[in-house]
């Protein structure tokens, strides 16, 4: 069973003349385990298909299910518990007068967990930050630290999908390194499910397996990491983004 | 390219923060001259770049301090004009573009009148020649239908066309350096190439010299002359970019090796470690 179906999903912002489609007629299939990749330029819908996903985006029609359960305007606690996201901003996305501490155990007691001291402790081990960091607040962490507060967050359910916007886009190089080894590491370790958005075709093309490209609210093709790396594309856009990303001096 | 003198000439600038927890450091004795080049300054957040390039535009505010042995444009020590002067340098002599077009560009006045303010701040020359001037640099920098977007508003523009406005209302005035500070960080990769083309283009047709500031090495190794790569406010190396690949600084190679690579995948990424010797090493110079 495919932890992600969807088919023909539309997302639109504003009614009437005022419309505006930001997905049009959207359909792929991601299997339990598998990281799959969505490339485009800004404002080509990648980021709303995961807040489509995620429940966030106002108007949507189509067919989304999840791990069989197929999603409707009332979601289950369960998909609440098995859908989680890490955002791009970390800067952003953590509450800055409250401790690392506070953020997980909130999540942990809004999802009926009660042994959350013992957790929050394995969390953070996993997360590579150690108990040193539970009682810090958000301005005493760096960016990488603060992203990695954030997969702690989105791990603190014990989800089964991640969905990762532009998780690394406002890091250095060298600590997107560390975060992307740690993405990676978490899902061999979880067995969990990625679906990652990003403008960075090495970055997408690191961590996953299929990759979609989206132009203007559609998806123009999706392929395999391998013909991507062989620059086998079929589409003159893909093309396109593939030869503007190539630019590695070894 | 004109060798012979420098158009900027810089010898030990330091930034200093004066914080409740003691002096804070910011750029500590950086040394180097930019002549008629493209010279890249890479480094992480926090390694000072992006103060070198707003110390040498004395845009540091209190309680910031810039201190150098010497800091000249043609031979005008920057540091002791009055602020006078100043102003009339930056943007006339000196230019910067700025990271995000939606922050540097003025929301409540259109495309055209904010170029021509540029303008007519330097150069005393009537209304209908800045217009026309303005136009005409519009459509250097590739924006098709120049005069359509002169009267229109920043808002209305994308990232990729607001970049190439800020790059067009920076040279017009026709400065002979421009800082770019992250120029194309907030755009598209595939607009990216095309804002860069763009501004590499104008730089080279003028003899302008460019200080690129950025984070990609791999970006800055394509489009710049000499890189100097720095590292907790001190130049820790500095190659040219031809000779990237040669670099030997294990910052360096760390910065290079911590790029996930479309073309040469790796099972796992390098990961940056950092020694504490980097940060007390002097300085290199990166005069020529």
């Amino acid at each position: 069973m495919s932890a992600i179906t969807i088919r023909n999903l539309n997302v639109w912002f504003g009614a009437g003349a005022e419309r505006s489609d930001a997905v049009k007629d959207v359909s792929f299939d991601v299997a339990e385990g598998e990281s799959f990749g969505l490339v485009g330029e800004s404002g080509s819908g990648k980021s709303t298909i995961l807040r489509a996903i995620e429940g966030i985006a106002p108007n949507w029609s189509g067919h989304v299910s999840i791990a069989g359960e197929v999603l409707g305007k009332r979601r289950s606690r369960q998909f609440y518990r098995n859908v989680q996201m890490v955002f791009q901003d970390p800067y952003a996305s953590l509450h800055p007068r409250q401790t690392v501490d506070r953020v997980l155990s909130e999540v942990m007691g809004l999802h009926g967990f009660t042994d959350i001291d013992s957790r929050i402790g394995r969390l953070l081990d996993d997360v590579g930050l150690g108990s040193g960091f539970r009682f810090r607040y958000p301005h005493q962490l760096s960016g990488g630290q603060r992203q990695r507060v954030a997969i702690a967050r989105a791990l603190a359910p014990e989800p089964r999908i991640l969905l990762l916007d532009e998780p690394t886009s406002a890091l250095d190089v060298s600590v997107q390194a560390e975060i992307l080894n740690l993405l990676a590491d978490l899902r061999a370790e979880h067995n969990l499910t990625y679906v990652m958005v990003s403008h960075d075709l090495g970055v997408v093309g690191h961590l996953c397996e299929r990759i979609a490209v989206m132009k203007s609210a559609e998806i123009v093709e999706v392929l395999g990491v391998g013909e991507m790396r062989k620059l086998e594309a079929n589409d003159p856009y893909t093309r396109h983004l593939l030869e503007s990303s190539i630019h590695s001096v070894r | 390219m004109n060798d012979d003198k420098p158009l900027l000439d810089i010898e030990n600038l330091q930034v200093r923060f004066a914080t409740r927890t003691g002096t804070f450091e910011a750029v500590r004795g950086i040394s180097f001259t930019l002549g008629r080049e493209r010279l890249g300054i890479v480094g992480e957040s926090g390694s000072g770049k992006s103060m070198t390039g707003r110390a040498i535009l004395r845009l540091i505010r209190s309680p910031g301090t810039i201190e150098a042995d010497r800091m000249a444009l043609h031979g005008e020590d920057l540091l002791s004009v009055p602020e006078k002067r100043m102003r009339q340098l930056r943007g006339g002599k000196i230019s910067m573009i700025m990271q995000d077009p939606k922050f540097s560009l003025n929301p409540v006045m259109s495309v055209g009148q904010q170029m021509v303010e540029a303008l007519r701040t330097h150069e005393s020359v009537s209304k209908a020649e800045a217009r026309a001037r303005a136009i005409a640099m519009l459509e250097e920098v590739s924006i098709r239908d120049p005069e359509r977007v002169y009267d229109l508003f920043p808002h209305e523009v994308s990232g990729g066309m607001g970049q190439r406005i800020m790059i067009a209302m920076m040279l017009l005035p026709n400065p002979e350096v421009l800082i770019a500070d992250e120029p194309t960080s907030a755009l598209d990769v595939s607009v990216q190439l095309q804002v860069l083309d763009i501004m590499d283009r104008l730089v080279r047709e003028r003899g302008m010299g460019l200080i690129f500031i950025s984070h990609d090495l791999n970006l800055v190794a394509k489009f710049c002359d000499r890189i100097v790569i720095m590292y907790a406010g001190r130049i820790v190396e500095v190659c040219k970019a031809s000779e990237l690949r040669n670099a030997s600084h294990p910052y360096t190679l760390g910065l290079l090796n911590s790029v996930p690579d479309l073309e040469h995948p790796r099972e796992r990424l390098e990961v940056l470690q950092r020694d504490p010797a980097w940060r007390e090493a002097p300085s290199v110079s990166a005069r020529t």
